[in-house]
């Protein structure tokens, strides 16, 4: 047995492997929920229910998508130029508290036409600053940027667990480790009243349209590609290499910084340390979901949100542990990295 | 200065020293065996935790402490075959893969987990390893206690560092996993087959992470608790570098760790309330990446590493 090369990819292979992967994933994660002895079927269905079966379950896993998408469009657009951020996490807390440094601190009183922007473009920046370190490592000292990244999101929680400890401590919170709010004024405004989903999730989808427009049409996205499929190569073919992965790591560190910021200006306006459940993490598996197409990302946002919402519910009626959602999503990113190399191989005898 | 050097001559501090090393030793030398072959394997986050799970769970359900490491051995190559599976016969991604059997295998251990123990308000213990009496050294004064007061598995990690840096340069084995690690062609015309080293050392080195998973439960600490790796793996990820890929080297890079590791918990102590204890927490990490800044230019990477084997293709 041996495995050919194909030679073209039709596209509906290419829209149906992501949806052959979750189903691959759902059935073995099904298995294990079979060996704790409730039915699959009715897991996934309590899972559902959970994730739209009312109003507010539904709006909660939009509010959840938000920060997704943007951790997704992070990994999606630092993979695609074989830039391995695995430091969302770590960017999204420091984006978090520099928008509430900034809101606090800085830009407290202006209204809500210029603070927020001004506070995106904080946490942007944070998240990029914690990005551009671990790139300057790999592109001075030839060091693996996935290991300095992971170690970094650690360092990132400790810091912001400093801030939220001693300066930027709420002083109000009754000595509970948060951090002060941003203002009133910097709150993003509602989509739906009598919910959370917030503005974050209609600027998430926007910024995935604009980015798979600057990766289709313009000449950074032809580099990052080129910098990607074949990095020297693409320096023989007159690719500024550094510069455009500087760039990549300015705009996937700033998304997952964004989604901070986003996170913390839209449902409870502090930082804690537990602000992220794993957001960072879930957006590897969203970008590759995706097949890191930056639209693609929306769509497995809500796919992973879908699991996470839905399963709390479902371990609330089934007692089934909640941790079958992580354990799900984990799989669908394994069955979509085989289900991605079927479309770029056939075996032959 | 006074209260360093009481540090520095304190018994307690060098027991640590070897107590922290002890599962650094053994992941770094796991992840040193996968590289060694060409696969970089950063599923060990994942199947450190699911190490540490399974093999409290065993000793938990009533098997003995040695069953219990050997449980966690077996966990850790079936992780390691997946992981081989993906990277060594389908060729994938090493990193991606990597990332998803740690997504996978940490999820699952706290999904196994709460499915097996249910919610307690103190969780429950075992029994964890005794420090082992040797006769003579364990009642010299100060080097007793601080260098032959260990419980068995740290001694078990020195040994394996030896065996491993003899079994790597002094045997045909070593040899052809080498020459798999550097260049698969060449070991292929030479009648070895690199994918079955590829598949036999990733599953080796995934069965020590195992094991350096498992002393965290049943040595270091009694019970198991999500995210109590604390990012372990990706630091013996890091030793590796460190090391240049030289067991030997491994063993000194991991105990020297832990030493600055052993020494920032006891000087937070001396200076506690006038520096923020999250400050001395960094450490660890920060030390990790000035080691890799320091260590990568002069590393020797096997060439092969990070690159799948396929026959025919080049």
């Amino acid at each position: 047995m041996r495995f050919e090369r194909r030679e073209q990819r039709s596209l509906a292979l290419l829209l149906v492997t992501p949806l052959l992967a979750v189903i691959l994933a759902l059935a073995l994660s099904g298995f294990l929920i079979a060996l704790a002895g409730a039915s699959p079927f009715e897991a996934y269905w309590n899972i559902l229910k959970g994730a739209f079966g009312s109003r507010l379950s539904a709006t909660e896993t939009l509010t959840r998508s938000a920060p997704l998408i943007l951790t997704g469009l992070a990994a999606a657009t630092a993979f695609r130029a074989r830039l391995w951020n695995i430091g969302a996490e770590g960017q999204f807390y420091l984006g978090a508290i520099a928008a509430a440094a900034a809101s606090s601190q800085l830009f407290g009183d202006m209204p809500g036409l210029f603070q927020i922007p001004l506070l995106f473009i904080a946490g942007a920046l944070a998240g990029m600053c914690l990005l551009l370190v671990p790139l300057w490592l790999r592109l001075r000292y030839s060091v693996d940027e996935v290991v300095t990244t992971l170690l970094l999101n650690f360092v990132a929680i400790l810091f912001v667990s400093m801030l939220i400890d001693t300066v930027l401590k709420d002083p109000l919170a009754f000595g509970w480790p948060q951090s002060v709010s941003v203002s009133d004024e910097a709150m993003l405004p509602k989509l739906l009243s009598r919910s959370r989903l917030h503005l974050g999730l209609v600027v998430a989808i926007v910024l995935a349209v604009i980015i798979y427009f600057v990766q289709a049409r313009t000449v950074f996205g032809l580099n990052s590609r080129a910098a990607g499929l074949n990095a020297s190569a693409a320096v023989f073919a007159g690719v500024p290499l550094a510069r455009t992965l500087v760039f990549v790591a300015m705009i996937s560190g700033g998304f997952a910084g964004l989604a901070g910021a986003i996170e913390v200006m839209g449902v409870q306006g502090y930082v804690t340390t537990e602000l992220s459940p794993g957001y960072g993490y879930s957006g590897i598996v969203v970008a590759m979901l995706a097949n890191l197409n930056p639209v693609g990302v929306v769509f497995a946002a809500v796919f992973v949100a879908t699991m996470f919402v839905g399963a709390d519910g479902m371990s609330r009626a089934m007692d089934i542990p909640s941790y079958i959602a992580d354990v799900t999503v984990a799989l669908s990113l394994l069955a979509m990295l085989v289900a991605i190399f079927f479309t770029q191989y056939r075996i032959r005898r | 200065m006074s209260e360093v050097f009481d540090i520095l001559t304190s018994a307690g501090l060098w027991a640590a020293v070897l107590r922290i090393a002890t599962p650094l030793i053994f992941g770094t030398l796991g992840a040193l065996l996968c590289e060694r072959s060409g696969v970089l394997n950063l599923g060990i986050e994942g199947i450190m935790t699911f190490g540490a799970m399974i093999g409290w769970l065993a000793v938990y359900n009533g098997a003995d402490l040695w069953t219990g490491l050997l449980v966690a051995a077996i966990c850790g190559g079936i992780f390691g075959f997946l992981h081989s599976v993906l990277t060594v016969t389908l060729g994938l991604s090493q990193h991606v893969s990597g990332l998803g059997v740690t997504l996978f295998a940490s999820s699952f251990s706290y999904y196994v987990f709460r499915l097996m123990v249910p919610v307690a308000g103190t969780p429950p213990t075992v029994e964890p390893f005794q420090p082992v009496d040797i006769p003579l050294l364990t009642s010299l004064p100060f080097f007793g206690d601080a260098f032959f007061s260990q419980t068995a598995p740290t001694y078990v990690a020195i040994v394996t560092a030896v065996v491993l840096a003899y079994v790597i340069f002094r045997t045909p084995l070593g040899l052809a996993i080498r020459m798999t690690g550097e260049n698969p062609h060449a070991a292929e015309a030479q009648g070895i087959n690199p994918l079955a080293v590829r598949y036999g050392c990733v599953i080796a080195g995934s069965a020590l992470m195992g094991v350096a998973g498992a002393f965290l439960t049943l040595s270091a600490f009694n019970s198991f608790f999500p995210t109590m790796v604390q990012g372990r793996g990706w630091i013996c990820i890091a030793l590796v570098v460190f090391a240049s890929w030289k067991p030997s080297r491994a063993l000194l890079g991991a105990l020297l760790f832990s030493f600055f590791d052993g020494f920032q918990v006891r000087l937070q102590t001396v200076l506690s309330g006038s520096v923020p204890y999250q400050l001395f927490l960094m450490m660890p990490y920060i030390l990790s990446i000035a080691a890799l800044a320091f260590m990568a230019r002069h590393a020797r990477v096997p060439q092969a590493l990070m690159k799948p084997f396929r026959r025919g293709e080049r």
